[in-house]
């Protein structure tokens, strides 16, 4: 069968399924005697592995599978959870998302598992030294009926043997013979299923189903099924469909198992029976209602990134269109033309934010890998850590969420190998020994913002400095003028590093530098609050797309540029003998403060006739604090653009961040105000 | 198609003054004509700009200016030639492109040793038709990222 088509819907379900497992393990961790979260778990791992044989990633099934064992015994109460089995079972799961990696990579998903698989084998035969030897033998004794049985069952399948018992269902098993002359044997299976299936659930097949469907198997097949008919009714129904030879009906009893007294969780495997035998059932159903709860959701439909992409796209085309109809209209000075251009203005507006909204995604795809990597980093650290995530439901374009990623990992691990102090010397300081980390994620304007907060040591601001100053990285007469904030922000410097010693986690002093780089590549902006001995906040400012942005268009000679809105504080008309020279620089006192004065026709280098003016057109921006003022010629105006790369040819134009098509069909270049100021 | 059209290399010619250039087709997205360029400061003096090519943002070289030729003004027969290199697209600006020829591989031979000018580092080879003899470009080495680069790393210093 041609796997292809499949294989994307495979990748993602199985991420999503992986990260499910995560959550619910860590969740597991915190409460251990609730078997509600092993079943999920152990849905998740379930549905991975009937995915994953059926697409034909053995390893992967093969591990999952036995980490499907192992959280049946422990929902079982035959294997107790503890922080080892846990561990094992995060490792499986870390395999297993490297395999899954593997294959959305166009790899064969192929890996050893061995060491995993073993260590799950040992836990599930309760062989772990952690485990009592009275569950060891027990566990062990489990393994062998299951030989003595003609279909051999897997755990999960034994479990629903019982559970149905326990109902009233009797499990049979039928060995079915066809005659030797029988010439569409799979027909006759489908009858065979189709006759099973009004009669009970068919829960096993040997040869599989698929198997069975394409005629791989001789004569004989062996259908187990959970019924209340007798066997006598089965039996003599089946002997109506044609070409059937012979059939063997056996009680598939518990005795064929040891039985299992401590079933405590009923009815929760119910949803799982329909994902088994994936076929109508007439048994009848228990809702589970916690885990279904949970699984409910809005109505939704997958669509491929690349569709929004390419609606995307198409879209922008359509912004750029627009411009040109109302620049048009305003010249034909039409009434009627005039009123269309408008009304179809607004309506693109709406179907920009509409189209901008479908590409919104939670935050929370970022956020959910990260109290996975706080467990180990707090447990690599000795440290004790909760991390708490508030507003992952708040959602970015997914542009932003690709990028900002990284830079989030890196604070992370900085707030736990920098700002929370290992538990003894919280202790020592009469803080609670478990240190917080907070991460947090919240709209404001046309801005996300994102904060970590740790309620650590906090920075300290004369170490900070003379690190600078030993890194020569300020000189001692700035470094006596700088504020807090200022000193905080030093450690984002290139080429810094506040830790004593070098851990693994952090502190080679790199990657602070390039945390900052990123989020401000991406228009945004970081910056840091301390309180010694309280903690410290990280806090992020992110556009909320950067697809289409809001820039104020400005002429400078027969050029046009656009200037981020972001970066705007304000515009202003100046004249020329307001202007300052200090240290050969232009300045002007801007509302009290000196700000430098950057000539965009000399810096862009723009060919001019060199006349003068007496007032002078400036737009000031900023870059964190600092401000410059931007001399051009004229101001054209606001307008929402489309922002476009200047393509994989021209990288790297200094102060240029990109381009867009302006109503008339001409490139305007952005300007990159980050560049321009030092 | 035919197997000796499948054998044959089709080629673009364009003019630059008075010589004829080509370039394979496969390498030739489409022929547009010069529209409004923008020019992007602080580049290689052969990088003109950029264009809105149907909604995507296109740079522009001069090859007369790649080929240390003197520039011309752009008259109606100028065109932009729209090459793709690996996953590039980049504009040529030419005097006039006009003819599409084929010419079978083994008539391509290597450029002559004198060849008596500054384009000779971007030739790969010179075929003759009849009495028109056509020189093939190497657009990697016309395009050549790393030079733009190191050019403009020039450009900022200065």
């Amino acid at each position: 069968m041609e796997m292809n088509q499949y294989l994307e819907v495979f990748i993602e379900e199985s991420k999503e399924h992986l990260q499910s497992c995560n959550e619910q393990l860590l969740e597991l961790e915190k409460n251990p005697d609730d078997i509600k979260i092993v079943n999920e778990i152990f849905r998740s791992a379930h549905t991975l592995k009937g995915m994953s044989a059926t697409m034909g990633y053995e390893d992967l099934a093969n591990l999952t599978h036995q980490m499907e064992n192992v959280l049946d015994a422990i929902r079982n109460q035959k294997i107790k959870v503890n922080a080892e089995i846990l561990d094992v079972v995060f490792l499986a799961v870390d395999d297993l998302e490297a395999m899954v990696q593997s294959i959305a990579e166009g790899g064969d998903g192929k890996r050893d598992v061995s060491i995993a698989v073993e260590k799950l084998m040992l836990i599930e035969k309760g062989e772990s030294p952690a485990l009592s030897k009275a569950r060891a033998e027990t566990a062990a004794a489990i393994a062998e009926p299951q030989e003595l049985v003609k279909s051999t069952y897997d755990d999960f399948e034994w479990t629903v043997i019982q559970q149905s018992k326990e109902q009233g269902f009797e499990t049979y098993e039928l060995s079915i013979a066809l005659r030797a002359d029988c010439l569409l044997k799979a027909a006759r299976v489908y009858m065979v299923f189709e006759v099973l299936e009004k009669s009970g659930e068919v829960i096993k097949a040997t040869p599989s189903v698929e198997q069975l469907e394409e005629e791989q198997f001789d004569q004989e097949f062996s259908v187990t099924i959970v019924t209340q008919e007798t066997p006598e009714v089965i039996r003599q129904k089946l002997l109506k469909v044609s070409e059937v030879d012979r059939i063997d009906v056996r009680e598939v009893s518990m005795g064929d198992y040891i039985s299992r007294e401590t079933v405590k969780d009923e009815g929760t495997l119910q949803p799982e029976v329909e994902e088994k035998a994936d076929r109508a059932s007439n048994m009848p159903k228990e809702e589970n209602k916690a885990p279904a709860a949970k699984q409910a959701s809005n109505k939704t439909i997958r669509v491929n990134i690349e569709r929004l992409d390419i609606l995307m796209n198409l879209f922008e085309e359509l912004v750029i269109d627009r411009g040109r109809l109302e620049q048009i209209s305003k010249e034909l000075n039409n009434q009627e033309l005039h009123e269309t251009v408008e009304h179809m203005s607004r309506i693109s507006g709406d179907l920009q934010n509409i189209i901008l909204n479908m590409r919104m995604v939670p935050i929370e795809t970022v956020f959910n890998r990260f109290p996975r990597m706080v467990r180990q980093l707090a447990r690599d650290l000795n440290k004790k850590i909760n991390l708490e995530i508030v507003g992952a439901d708040t959602e970015l374009d997914r542009t932003v969420i690709d990028e900002i990623g990284d830079p989030l990992v890196h604070l992370i691990r900085n707030a736990l190998d920098h700002g929370v102090e290992t538990p003894e010397v919280r202790k020592a300081n009469g803080k609670s020994e478990e240190g917080n980390v907070i991460l947090k994620a919240y709209h404001s304007g046309n801005h996300v913002f994102i904060e970590i907060e740790d309620d650590g040591a906090g920075i300290n601001k004369d170490k900070v400095i003379k690190k600078a100053l030993k890194n020569g990285i300020i000189t001692e007469q700035t470094a006596s003028a700088l504020t807090d904030k200022q000193a905080y922000e030093l450690i984002f410097a290139s080429g810094f590093s506040t830790a004593d010693k070098i851990s693994d986690v952090s502190g080679r002093g790199v990657g602070l530098d390039v945390v900052k780089n990123t989020i401000e590549s991406l228009g945004g902006s970081v910056s840091i609050d301390s309180k010694i001995g309280q903690g410290s906040i990280f806090s992020i400012q992110l556009p909320l797309t950067l697809s289409i942005i809001s820039v104020m268009l400005v002429e400078i000679e027969k050029e046009k540029y656009a200037i981020p809105l972001s970066s705007i504080i304000e515009t202003a008309i100046i004249r020329k003998e307001d202007v300052l020279s200090a240290h050969n620089q232009k300045v002007i006192d801007f509302r009290g403060k000196v700000v430098p004065l950057l000539s965009l026709k000399e810096i862009f280098e723009v060919p001019s006739d060199n006349h003068e003016d007496e007032f002078i057109s400036v737009v000031i921006v900023r870059k964190g604090e600092k401000l410059a003022g931007l001399v051009v010629d004229s101001f054209i105006g606001q307008q929402e653009v489309v922002l476009k790369s200047l393509g994989n040819y021209l990288t790297s134009v200094f102060a240029i961040s990109g381009a867009t098509i302006l109503g008339d069909g001409q490139v305007a270049l952005i300007v990159d105000c980050n560049a321009l100021i030092k | 198609m035919s197997e000796t059209a499948a054998a044959n290399l089709k080629l673009i010619v364009f003019q630059l003054k008075e010589k004829e250039y080509a370039i394979p087709v496969n390498q030739v997205r489409s022929i547009e004509k010069v529209e409004h360029i923008t020019r992007v400061p602080r580049t290689v003096g052969f990088v003109k700009g950029v264009i809105n090519l149907r909604g995507v943002v296109t740079p522009i070289i001069s090859l007369r200016s790649r080929f240390n030729l003197e520039e011309a003004e752009y008259n109606e027969h100028s065109r932009v030639i729209i090459a793709v290199l690996n996953d590039m697209e980049v504009g040529l600006i030419v005097d006039s492109a006009n003819d599409v020829i084929d010419v079978a591989p083994e008539s391509i031979e290597p450029p002559p040793e004198v060849i008596g000018s500054e384009e000779a580092d971007f030739i790969k080879g010179v075929t003759k038709i009849e009495k028109r003899l056509f020189i093939l470009i190497d657009l990697e080495k016309v395009l050549n990222p790393e030079e733009l680069a190191a050019q403009d790393g020039k450009g900022l210093a200065g």
